[in-house]
Formats: structure tokens, C-alpha cells, sequence
């Protein structure tokens, strides 16, 4: 990928993740930990990947995210802000009563959003719906989702993973954030989906795994989903819980819980430092 | 008299896909139930506009919601049980909350399903589909009724649960019957008690009322087809020149139209409203008109409790 490019993803990522911590502080509440994680995938999405109007959220030929891990919604909502569908300042009003911003993605009130999700496990049933609906319509949108390696535990996602397979959805890209933590703990502790890559092989995807925070193998990886003919993609990203604040890091206790004056003082400090790197 | 003619609403509702199949937006939605659910006489006509999801019903769900995102009128079928029962959330979460342009066709409601007994029984489906906001939900009375009833539908903007029955019922509507969304039917006018109905239960009202004729009690029947959003000024009216209201119902006292009566009478006409239904007990296996008696779901039944009724307005 080239460097003014990767430059400026990295730059926009920081801004994303900034919002998270900005969003989550002011909400008292939300969940950080995987926002963050996922917070390149989602800017290399909005910055590089989709085809998207800020101007005309509606547009019927718009490339669609469905953000099946529902919660990491500041992580989405701060890359939307940045595209320009709302002004960034907004973040602050994060779950708070008459804010755009819900406490998980509502497509009746953020424009930019391209489905309602939250209950996990559902939002990869709606995109696997589009995906269909571009295949029926001779539509050449492409329809991408993210999930959490948590929420793959849910039966549904296999049920949808099943159906893109059978129906060749090649317009499909499913990304599931491995962080290994989800809520009560790691991935083994609780009820390990692993081996995450040899399930969607088996389901029928083309399934490609990559270091979710180096932007050249994101990059690789989504040209590669695009070449792919006849089978939907996964992406296993694999990430960093928290990824970007130093205390956050691989922290499970980071998935739902917001960082207190003094954490978020050194939150934003330490993105402050690494923006102001990236700037020099 | 000329025969009556017997039909189930399941038939109806396949019958009005096919003619909605003209339409380019619409889509169907089955999980591997086409030829109960009838979606199969949709699926003959227009094989490409027909989709499997295989018994995934909570899946088929959000396949729906997807679909209507980009334009589609998608009608999504299965067994009551597992429409409104296994897939409730995906229906709250993915259908109901972002208010999309799904309808979902529950057939095999109710005790009639007959022999395949309780698991498939569904006595719950109006309880659970009517605590969710944006929901309308259809429980037609005869094939007359089912069939323009899926049509108006497929015309509003938004989700819709539509209850069909397995079991062919007697026809209560003419061939000119025009169906209106929210709109309760007066189908017989009288004085002393309201018999209001739903589905194969209005059938049932109409000849408790020719019984209680006879006897000199005078009462009123009332088609409720659209359970919400429920006619208040119908019943209202009944309520206030009646005095006293039975409901019948194929589903359970609890939640269902019984429960959405009283809701509305308590609240804005108070009179006794006595309930028939499933008395809060799981169904069983049998014939289903055998199980209906059982049930206490007749004309029988309801007489008596109109009986009762006017004696306690």
C-alpha cells in the first residue's frame, strides 16, 4: 500500500480511536476495548474500501457495513463523523437521551448507518440479506460486516454463514475481530469458537487471516476478497483488545466499561502522542 | 341453503402470493415449510423470486430485514411456533425495531394444527408479536378475508404479523367483502351482549349468536381481523350500548385479543369482559375439530359465556 496513503489511514485511525475514548467518557458507559480493536478495520472500510455518500446516506447503490458487534458502535460512529455524515463534535452526546448517537447502531437515527444491530449474531443475517438483495437486483454493491469473535458463539452466525456460502455471495465480506476476549474472559475460558479460519472454510467462504492493525495486510486482504469469485470472504483479523491505550490493552475488563477523568486524560494523551507522531 | 364453503386461511395466504408475485418488489421467504405454509404456490409461479432459507427461521429473519433494506417487500414464513416463537427477537431486534418493510406469514396457529400436538401449537403468538412496538398484527377469519387481508399488507409500509390456520373454516365473508386494516366488522347487530372474535373463532360467534336467538338473548357480533391496531371505537361503542363483552379467541386468555379488550375497555368504557381461549394449558394431540371442542373453542362454549354474561352486566 502506498505510504501517503498508509499515513493517512494511520492518522484517521488515531482520530477514530480518540472518539471512542472521547465518546465513551462523556457517555460514562459503552464499550472501548473492542471499539478499538476494530477501529482500523472500520477506517480502512470508510477511508479506502466503501463506496459511500456522506451527502446522500441513502444512496441505493452505497456500499453497506452492517456492524454485527453492535457495541463497538463508537468506533463506527467516529469514522462516519470523520467521513463527514455528522459533525464529530456529536460524539459527546454518545448515549445520552435525544442524541443521534444510541448506545448501539440505530438506522432510524444515525444517518450512515446501514442496519440496526446490537443483539449479536444478527447483524450477519442482514448483511447476508443485502448481499442477496445486490445478487437479485444485478446491483454491484458490496455489503461488508464485522463481528466479534465472541459473538460468533451464537448459533445464527452459522445459520447466515451457511446461506452466503450456499449462495455464493461473493459480494460478501465478513470480518471477525479476533481479540480473544470477550466478556466473562479469553476465548478459552469461556466457549472457544476456534479454529475460527477452518469453520467459514467449511461453510464454504474464501477465508483470509491477517494482522487486523497492519494496514498493507488489510489492504491485501480486502483486493483479495474483491478478486474472489463464487464464495463470500471472511477476514480473521487478528487484533488487540483495547489496541492503542497502553492500559487497555488485552484487558477484558475494557470490553464495557468507560475510562474514569483520569483515565481518559492519559487515554488521550498517549493518541495525542502517537497523532502528533504520525503528523511529524 | 346453499353448502358452505370451507377453506384454510393457509391457502388463502398462499393464493394472494401468487398474486402479489406480479409485483417486482416482493420476495418470499420460506424455512423448508413451503408446502404447509403454501409459499409453494407462490414458489410454482415464480421460482426466482422464491427464497429457502432451510430451517433457520431466526436467520430467515434477518435475511428478510437485509432484503427490504434495498427495496424488497419481503414476505417471511413459517410455523407460527417458530416465527413468532423461535425467531421473536430477530423479529423485535432486526424487523420490528428499524421498522422494515417485512411481513411475516405464520401459519399452523392455534389448537387446530390438530394431531402434531403441543410443540406446534402456538397459543402464544398474538401475546409475544403484540408486545412489540411496530408491529400490526392480522388474525383473519376466513380465506375471503386472509386473502385481501396479505394483499393490504403487501400496501403498508412496515412489519406485519399475519396468523393463518391449518384447518379449512367455513367461510363467513361474501365474495364482495372489502377488508380495511384496523378496522373492526360489525357482522351482527344486537343489544343484550358483544361477542367479539377472532379467526375461527368468528364462525363459531356467529352461530352462539343464532343459539342465543333463540332464546331470546339479542347479541352483537364483532370481527376483530386486526388485533393491533385494535378498533377502540368499535369497542368502545359495543361496550357502551351492550353493556357487557365475550371474547373468543384460538390462542391463549393471556396476551392475546381477550387481554386487548380489556385493555382498552378497562381504560375507556369499563364493563365485564368475559374471556374465552386457551385456558393458559398447553394443547395436545388429536383431530382438530375434536380438539376444539375439547378446548372449549365453539359456538357452545361462547353461548355460554354470553349466557353468563348478561346475567352479571
Amino acid at each position: 500500500m502506498e505510504n501517503t496513503k498508509k499515513l493517512e489511514l494511520k492518522k484517521l485511525a488515531c482520530k477514530v480511536r480518540m472518539g471512542v475514548i472521547e465518546g465513551t467518557f462523556n457517555a460514562k458507559s459503552g464499550h472501548p476495548g473492542g471499539s478499538l480493536s476494530i477501529a482500523d478495520i472500520i477506517t480502512y472500510l470508510y477511508f479506502n474500501e466503501m463506496n459511500v455518500d456522506p451527502k446522500n446516506p441513502a444512496w441505493e447503490d452505497r456500499d453497506r457495513l452492517v456492524l454485527s458487534k453492535g457495541h463497538t458502535a463508537p468506533a463506527l460512529y467516529s469514522a462516519l463523523a470523520l467521513k463527514g455524515f455528522f459533525p464529530f463534535d456529536l460524539i459527546k452526546t454518545l448515549r445520552k437521551p435525544d442524541s443521534m448517537l444510541q448506545g448501539h447502531p440505530s438506522m432510524r437515527y444515525t444517518p450512515g448507518v446501514d442496519m440496526s444491530t446490537g443483539s449479536l449474531g444478527q447483524g450477519i443475517s442482514a448483511a447476508v440479506g443485502m448481499a442477496l438483495g445486490a445478487k437479485l437486483k444485478n446491483e454491484d454493491f458490496r455489503v461488508y460486516t464485522a463481528l466479534g469473535d465472541g459473538e460468533i458463539e451464537e448459533g445464527q452466525v452459522w445459520e447466515a454463514a451457511m446461506f452466503a456460502g450456499n449462495h455464493k455471495l461473493d459480494n460478501l465480506v465478513a470480518v471477525v475481530d479476533f481479540n480473544n476476549l470477550q466478556i466473562d474472559g479469553s476465548l478459552d475460558e469461556v466457549n472457544s469458537p476456534c479454529p475460527i479460519d477452518e469453520k467459514f472454510a467449511a461453510f464454504g467462504w474464501n477465508v483470509i487471516v491477517i494482522n487486523g492493525h497492519c494496514f498493507d495486510e488489510i489492504d491485501e486482504a480486502f483486493k483479495k476478497a474483491k478478486e474472489c469469485k463464487g464464495k463470500p470472504t471472511c477476514i480473521v483479523a487478528k487484533t488487540v483488545k483495547g489496541k492503542g491505550v497502553s492500559f487497555m490493552e488485552n484487558q477484558c475488563d475494557w470490553h464495557g466499561s468507560a475510562p474514569n477523568a483520569e483515565q481518559y486524560e492519559q487515554a488521550m494523551k498517549e493518541l495525542g502522542e502517537a497523532l502528533a507522531a504520525l503528523e511529524v | 341453503m346453499a353448502d358452505v364453503i370451507k377453506c384454510a386461511t393457509r391457502d388463502a395466504y398462499g393464493k394472494a402470493l401468487k398474486e402479489l408475485g406480479k409485483r417486482d418488489n416482493v420476495l418470499v421467504l420460506d424455512a423448508d415449510l413451503a408446502k404447509a405454509t403454501k409459499t409453494i404456490t407462490f414458489k410454482k409461479e415464480f421460482p426466482e423470486k422464491f427464497i429457502d432459507c432451510g430451517i433457520a427461521e431466526g436467520n430467515m429473519m434477518g435475511i428478510a430485514a437485509g432484503l427490504s433494506t434495498v427495496g424488497y417487500t419481503v414476505f417471511a414464513s413459517s410455523f407460527a411456533m417458530f416465527a413468532a416463537g423461535r425467531a421473536f427477537e430477530q423479529v423485535r431486534n432486526s424487523i420490528a425495531y428499524p421498522k422494515l418493510n417485512v411481513k411475516i406469514g405464520a401459519t399452523h396457529a392455534g389448537i387446530s394444527v390438530g394431531e402434531d400436538g403441543a410443540s406446534h401449537q402456538c397459543c402464544e403468538d398474538i401475546a409475544l408479536m403484540r408486545s412489540i412496538p411496530n408491529m400490526v398484527i392480522i388474525n383473519p377469519a376466513d380465506d375471503v378475508e386472509a386473502y385481501q387481508a396479505v394483499l393490504a399488507a403487501a400496501d403498508y409500509e412496515g412489519p406485519v404479523y399475519m396468523r393463518f390456520g391449518r384447518l379449512a373454516v367455513p367461510r363467513v365473508n361474501s365474495e364482495d367483502y372489502k377488508f380495511e386494516l384496523g378496522k373492526g366488522v360489525t357482522l351482527k347487530d344486537g343489544n343484550d351482549v358483544t361477542i367479539v372474535a377472532t379467526g375461527l373463532m368468528v364462525n363459531e360467534a356467529l352461530l352462539a349468536a343464532e343459539e342465543l336467538k333463540a332464546e331470546g338473548i339479542d347479541a352483537r357480533v364483532i370481527n376483530i381481523h386486526t388485533i393491533k391496531p385494535i378498533d377502540k371505537e368499535i369497542l368502545v361503542k359495543a361496550a357502551k350500548e351492550t353493556g357487557v363483552i365475550v371474547t373468543a379467541e384460538e390462542h391463549s386468555i393471556i396476551g392475546g385479543l381477550g387481554s386487548a379488550v380489556a385493555e382498552v375497555l378497562s381504560e375507556e368504557c369499563p364493563v365485564p369482559v368475559l374471556r374465552l381461549g386457551v385456558e393458559d394449558t398447553f394443547g395436545k394431540s388429536g383431530p382438530a375439530l375434536e380438539l376444539l371442542k375439547i378446548f372449549g373453542l365453539d359456538a357452545k362454549h361462547i353461548a355460554e359465556k354470553a349466557r353468563k354474561a348478561v346475567t352479571i352486566k
